[in-house]
């Protein structure tokens, strides 16, 4: 499989969750995981373009797919706009949400470049924040489709 | 979090080699198509499947289209492409309806209407979807193939007419000419399970149902089908005091249980509103259907 | 002597204000790229894993525990059960109420998921699956689940393990205010209303779990503890004490934390389990719980079964009855002040004139987890403010006047401050009526009520509710406030550099409320040091001053008066050697940010970077100065401060499915100097949607043996972006009198005003047209139904 655009391969247990096999395996701890049951979004990557949980899929069902997580944002050192709309915003606090919502938030700018606040509402409805009420979260959405072409390092 | 038991794991290339899978490996085999229903019992250790049969590769059951006068649905299309079939919502908007309501829209990108219908949850939107616009599915095994009728199709809690070493593999949809059809879904909050829900469909013809289709989700062991108000409905005018009379069948004929969503007299309440609502609107969307 | 171009002063901007401002924070960039450092993404050689076996029964008696098919899997090390703990004297543990709490069960367990065996083992996987191979055998025991009947005579009693303990009495009644005063105040009264009024369980579910890495090193004796704590410095205290640890060998790094919200602040048996198993192993010991485990086990929050009575004369408020039963769960572990039990329920008298008030409280054991402090309650204000203004709800509503109208006639008024209430708090500064006004002009009242009135005559239900709160927080002054004996002060340690860079180190412990950001902004504002030029330590036992941690808004008042003063006893020495550098008298200087100059000639001045070069250099210093630019503080706060707000609900009931839809929030909150309003204004929205997840979907219930129902993010519903409208906020600034920046704190406010309000405006939709004037939360559909049907029940 691909990920972040780079082959890996790697034997697994069937039961080895894609999520560990990211955090663990692989030692990309950006993507997390905050409940049991499918609910909390907080494990949200992209496979194939599509925001996934990662806590309900196998790694070994990735076998032969591209697998995008949080790290694969940031390109040669320039934040992708959706980072930079999180940060310009304030759409964090305690972070922890963050990775999944910043994928979920990437693949719905890339299938919809200029979302109305109820559709952006509906596309993170699968991602629980505890901290921001939302609202912010909104609001970067926004600022990141207003600016798709920014990049920045200086954040 | 909690993680699955070991087990042995498959991809299966073709739909042939699934089902030798299947038939080899037994009731200890399941097949594990989005997994968004399997997962989760694994990870709970409610269900420890020995062996897994991946069938995401099966491109061959990843389909919407039109075939001798039915819309045919392959069992691996995921809820995000019903959600966005043009042709679906042309014909039976009643698929777009209820998927705006199904979980979430990360979740919908990988579960799919097999493992939904196979599932057999009670609570299950697709299912009283499929059961009011009267599919039917088939339902493919060593022997060959079988149509079978969603009445058929739910045994029980739970249990579908699936059997060992079978598969689900196509949904297909009657003739829409003249069909307006809807869901209805009350939930606690955006994602969850239906308190209840209803899906209605009517076929309707110089002015008069033709046929109707009624069902009901999370209001019974398992979807209920409310055949008395479809026999009300038929051969009589759409109208308002007809519907709420089919509400109150709806609301008799379906057996709920109290648990965390709410009691039994709130949701008898709700299938007799749901029933009500999505009737008004199947019929509006028939009108605009006139044959 | 040292000349200065005034243009060489740092610019600030808004965009990057030197001070108090809308800073963007400063702990982003970690955030958005996916590198923070929380408890499961640390990583160290050798760590073994830990899970927990836990109880099925709420109450139970065990018959035995075999662990010998968990020690044969090849990737057991250890299992631990509480045999192997009283050996080393980690059976119980203390709680942060004096009580004792069973680490892992021995004699019997007393609430399901209570923990009964530790499995360490090589990875996470096998740890799980050792769990299944452990056999316990219990006789079950009839559970008390329900607080009202915990003392029947005839209840099973829990605490069996309590010499003396007869009963299922938690603490005995606690009292505040004057029963005597308030009967007579009643008697006088025009109007009486009487409610029965339930807080039911919730849970702050926390997106980050609890766990814990534990690395005992028996060469040297150090503990090195990973843990994501809400008061690092008090848990090292207690293992030390637990433990029987030297309290200089324990190190508690708490590196990012992903939400506490109270949830964070005891020491889980889990912990102790860790700690005991690394010295046991020899090896690291990880243990993180899942989402189960957290809400089945961990602090919960509420469960108060309340009856009040309020009254009025003459259009006014003037008394108020409280009498609680407090579901405290199998053991006592809330958290608050020693000398109060009942946390600081007893402001709720609110923000009104009353004449008299009495407040009673008496904890009960159930067969339930431990806890009830928690989930931005600021120690029992949620409790007590909802209690409140749900009764002058009520009151409005027998009284046949506008709810708002109630208020404004019966609040405290802005010379009566500093105010006395009748259960003897001090309130510091307030304006109330100009924020419920502001609030007012935000929601257009006047409209919604036209629109309400409208939507009424076609049979839509509209209802608009009213919350009005002042709350207590910044916990607090040495002379009547301790946790375990420990002195609610925080420290503050600064130094700057000989660059005139800054290092300041804080106890307060953020979980996401910005820290790094804010108290480099107090700095900045103090000395002028631009805040990325300051850093904030934290979060390291090792690297940072004793304190007692952040919870009950307690990191703005306590901590960040700290840094205040902190920065003001630097500044007071760059003074000093500003006037040696100048050769002037340290009078005649006079102070702008970022620079001492001399008055009646401001080209001649000393910026603070040259004034700290200046300290660690070999030129000549004041008589008897020592080198070097730095100070120490520990603050003891002189009062608490005391914030406010009005909030305003709008919700729509769908007549036919109950269902509620908050449609607008608007929150106006006094929270005194802000000094970062961005984060401000983000605290805020996170609290609104927690108080519209208690008011309408969060909730613990149990079956009648103690089952919890709710024990996943399945059942334990927490709002979404779809359920949280747009919130609107205003402001006003009344500082706060007696902190060093005016500032009162304010990340608990949102959840002490939000869920009266909804609730109010769900009674206020119903209440004409079915005549409902009470409903207890959560306001599902399915309970808003039963209650226009005319009967609402309590949640089980």
């Amino acid at each position: 499989m691909t990920v972040n655009g780079e082959h890996v391969s790697h034997d697994v247990e069937p039961r080895m969750l894609l999520v560990h096999f990211l955090r663990e395996t692989l030692d990309l701890t950006g993507t997390h995981w905050g409940c049991d049951t499918s609910n909390c979004g907080a494990c949200t990557v992209l496979i194939d373009g599509d925001a996934v949980k990662s806590c309900t899929t196998l790694a070994v069902m990735c076998d032969g797919h591209e697998v995008r997580t949080v790290e694969s944002l940031e390109v040669d050192g320039r934040l992708d706009p959706i980072q930079m709309g999180f940060h310009e915003r304030h759409a964090l606090q305690c972070g922890f949400c963050t990775p999944g919502m910043l994928m979920t938030a990437r693949a719905l700018l890339d299938e919809n470049p200029d979302p109305t606040d109820h559709e952006i509402r509906v596309a993170i409805s699968g991602n629980i924040c505890r901290c921001t009420g939302y609202k912010n979260i909104v609001s970067a959405v926004r600022w990141a489709a207003d600016h798709e072409a920014a990049t920045t390092t200086e954040v | 979090m909690q993680v699955p038991a070991a087990f042995e794991y498959e991809r299966a290339k073709t739909l042939e080699g699934a089902l030798q899978s299947l038939r080899e490996h037994g009731p200890a085999a399941r097949v594990i198509a989005g997994g968004h229903s399997l997962l989760p019992m694994m990870k709970l250790r409610l269900a420890n499947p020995d062996y897994l049969v991946d069938i995401n590769d099966l491109a061959e059951l990843s389909y919407i289209r039109e075939e001798q006068g039915e819309i045919r649905i392959g069992a691996m299309v995921r809820h995000v492409e019903l959600l966005r079939s043009d042709l679906l919502a042309e014909r039976f908007p009643v698929f777009r309806d209820a998927e705006q309501v199904i979980a979430d829209p990360t979740v919908r990108n990988r579960g799919t209407i097999g493992g939904s219908l196979c599932q057999a949850d009670a609570a299950e939107d697709l299912s009283a979807v499929c059961t009011a616009v009267k599919a039917r599915v088939v339902v493919r095994g060593g022997a060959g193939e079988r149509v079978v009728a969603m009445d058929d199709f739910h045994v029980g809690p739970y249990m579908t007419a699936v059997g060992a070493g079978e598969m689900l593999t196509e949904i297909r949809l009657p003739p829409a000419a003249g069909a307006g059809s809807a869901h209805e879904k009350v939930e606690r909050r955006a994602g969850d399970w239906a308190i209840a829900a209803a899906s209605a469909a009517l076929w309707v013809r110089d002015g008069v149902i033709a046929d109707a289709g009624i069902a009901l989700s999370a209001v019974g062991l398992t979807t209920v089908h409310v055949r008395r108000a479809e026999e009300l409905l038929t051969g009589k005018a759409p109208a308002d005091e007809l519907f709420a009379e089919a509400g109150k069948l709806a609301a008799e004929d379906c057996s709920p249980t109290a648990d965390g969503r709410g009691p039994v007299d709130y949701k008898r309440h709700l299938a007799g509103v749901l029933t009500q609502r999505a009737l008004r609107r199947a019929a509006a969307r028939a009108s605009e259907q006139e044959v | 002597m040292a000349t200065v171009e005034t243009e060489n002063l740092p610019s600030p901007s808004a965009e990057r204000p030197i001070g108090f401002g809308r800073l963007k924070r400063k702990e982003d960039p970690r955030f958005i790229r996916g590198q923070g450092s929380y408890l499961d993404d640390i990583r160290l050689p050798g760590m073994l894993h830990g899970a927990l076996l836990r109880s099925p029964f709420a109450h139970a008696r065990i018959v035995s525990i075999d662990t010998s098919r968990a020690l044969a899997h090849p990737n057991v090390a250890a299992v631990v059960t509480a045999k192997d703990l009283e050996t080393l004297g980690l059976a119980w543990m203390p709680t942060i109420s004096y009580d004792t709490q069973a680490v892992l069960a021995g004699d019997k367990v007393r609430f399901q998921g209570q923990e009964v065996a530790f499995v360490i083992a090589t990875d996470e996987y096998s740890a799980q699956d050792a769990l299944s191979l452990i056999d316990v055998e219990y006789d079950p025991l009839p559970a008390v689940v329900n607080a009202r009947k915990a003392l029947d005579a005839d209840a099973p009693l829990i605490r069996d393990d309590k010499t003396g303990q007869r009963d299922n009495l938690a603490s005995p009644t606690w009292e505040a205010g004057d029963e005597e005063a308030a009967d007579r105040v009643f008697a006088e009264a025009d109007t009486v209303v009487s409610r029965d009024i339930l807080y039911p369980r919730c849970h702050p579910a926390p997106l980050e779990t609890c766990g814990i890495i534990a690395d005992f090193n028996p060469e040297t004796g150090q503990l090195d503890i990973y843990n994501g704590n809400q008061a690092p410095h008090a848990h090292r205290t207690v293992y030390a004490h637990v433990a029987g640890l030297a309290e200089h060998m324990i190190r508690i790094r708490c590196n990012d934390i992903g939400g506490g919200f109270g949830n964070k602040v005891p020491v889980y048996p889990g912990y102790v389990c860790a700690i005991a198993g690394s010295i046991v192993a020899g090896a690291p010991v990880k243990w993180i719980e899942n989402r189960t485990e957290n809400l089945v086990s961990t602090g919960f929050a509420r469960d108060y079964v309340m009856h009040a009575d309020m009254c009025a004369k003459d259009g006014r408020i003037t008394g108020l009855r409280v009498d609680v039963i407090a579901d405290h769960g199998a053991f006592d572990s809330t958290a608050q002040p020693t000398k109060f039990p009942a946390g600081f329920f007893h402001i709720c008298c609110g923000s009104y004139d009353l004449q008299a008030s009495h407040v009673k409280v008496k904890a009960v054991y159930t067969n339930k987890a431990p806890g009830g402090v928690a989930y931005r309650c600021s120690f029992r204000i949620t409790e007590a403010v909802y209690l409140v203004e749900r009764m002058v709800g009520a009151l409005a509503l027998e009284m046949g006047v506008d709810p708002i109208e109630l208020r404004m006639q019966s609040f405290i008024k802005p010379e009566q401050f500093p105010y006395e209430t009748t259960t003897g708090w001090t309130y510091d500064s307030g304006n109330y009526a100009e924020t419920m006004r502001v609030a007012m002009d935000i929601a257009g009242y006047e409209d919604l009520r036209r629109e309400q009135a409208e939507k009424r005559a076609r049979g839509e239900l509209m209802g608009i509710g009213v919350a009005f709160f002042t709350e207590g927080v910044g916990a607090g002054p040495r002379k009547h406030m301790d946790i375990l004996g420990l002195a609610m002060n925080d420290g503050a340690d600064l130094r700057v550099h000989p660059s005139g860079k800054a290092v300041v180190s804080i106890s307060a412990q953020t979980q996401g409320q910005g820290h790094e950001t804010t108290f480099a902004q107090i700095v900045a504002e103090e000395l002028g040091i631009p805040p990325e030029d300051v850093e904030v330590r934290h979060g390291d036992t090792d690297r940072s001053p004793y304190g007692l941690g952040t919870y009950g808004s307690r990191s703005t008042p306590v901590s960040g008066g700290a840094v205040a003063v902190v920065s003001r006893k630097v500044r007071d020495k760059a003074r000093l050697i500003a006037a040696t550098m100048l050769e002037t008298r340290p009078e005649d200087l006079a102070w702008e940010k970022g620079r001492w100059y001399v008055k009646g000639d401001p080209e001649k001045g000393a910026m603070i970077e040259e004034i700290a070069a200046r300290a660690y250099s070999g030129e000549s210093l004041p008589e008897g100065m020592e080198g070097g630019l730095d100070a120490q503080v520990i603050y003891d706060p002189p009062n608490l401060t005391y914030p406010y707000g009005a909030y305003i609900a709008v919700v729509d009931i769908d007549p036919d499915t109950a269902q509620v839809t908050v449609r607008r929030f608007i929150a106006v909150d006094d929270c005194g100097v802000r000094i970062n309003p961005m984060i401000v204004d983000g605290q805020i929205h996170g609290g609104l949607a927690e108080g519209i997840g208690i008011a309408l979907m969060e909730l613990l219930s149990f079956d009648e043996e103690g089952n919890c129902l709710n024990s996943s993010f399945m059942d334990y519903l927490i709002p979404t972006a779809l359920e949280c409208p747009d919130f609107e906020l205003g402001e006003t600034v009344t500082p706060c009198p007696h902190h060093p920046l005016g500032a009162k704190g304010v990340g608990e406010s949102p959840n002490v005003g939000s869920p009266p309000a909804i609730v109010d405006a769900v009674i206020d939709a119903l209440h004409e047209t079915h005549g409902v004037d009470h409903l207890d939360m959560p306001c599902t559909p399915a309970r808003v139904w039963a209650a226009m049907q005319g009967r609402p029940e309590p949640p089980q």
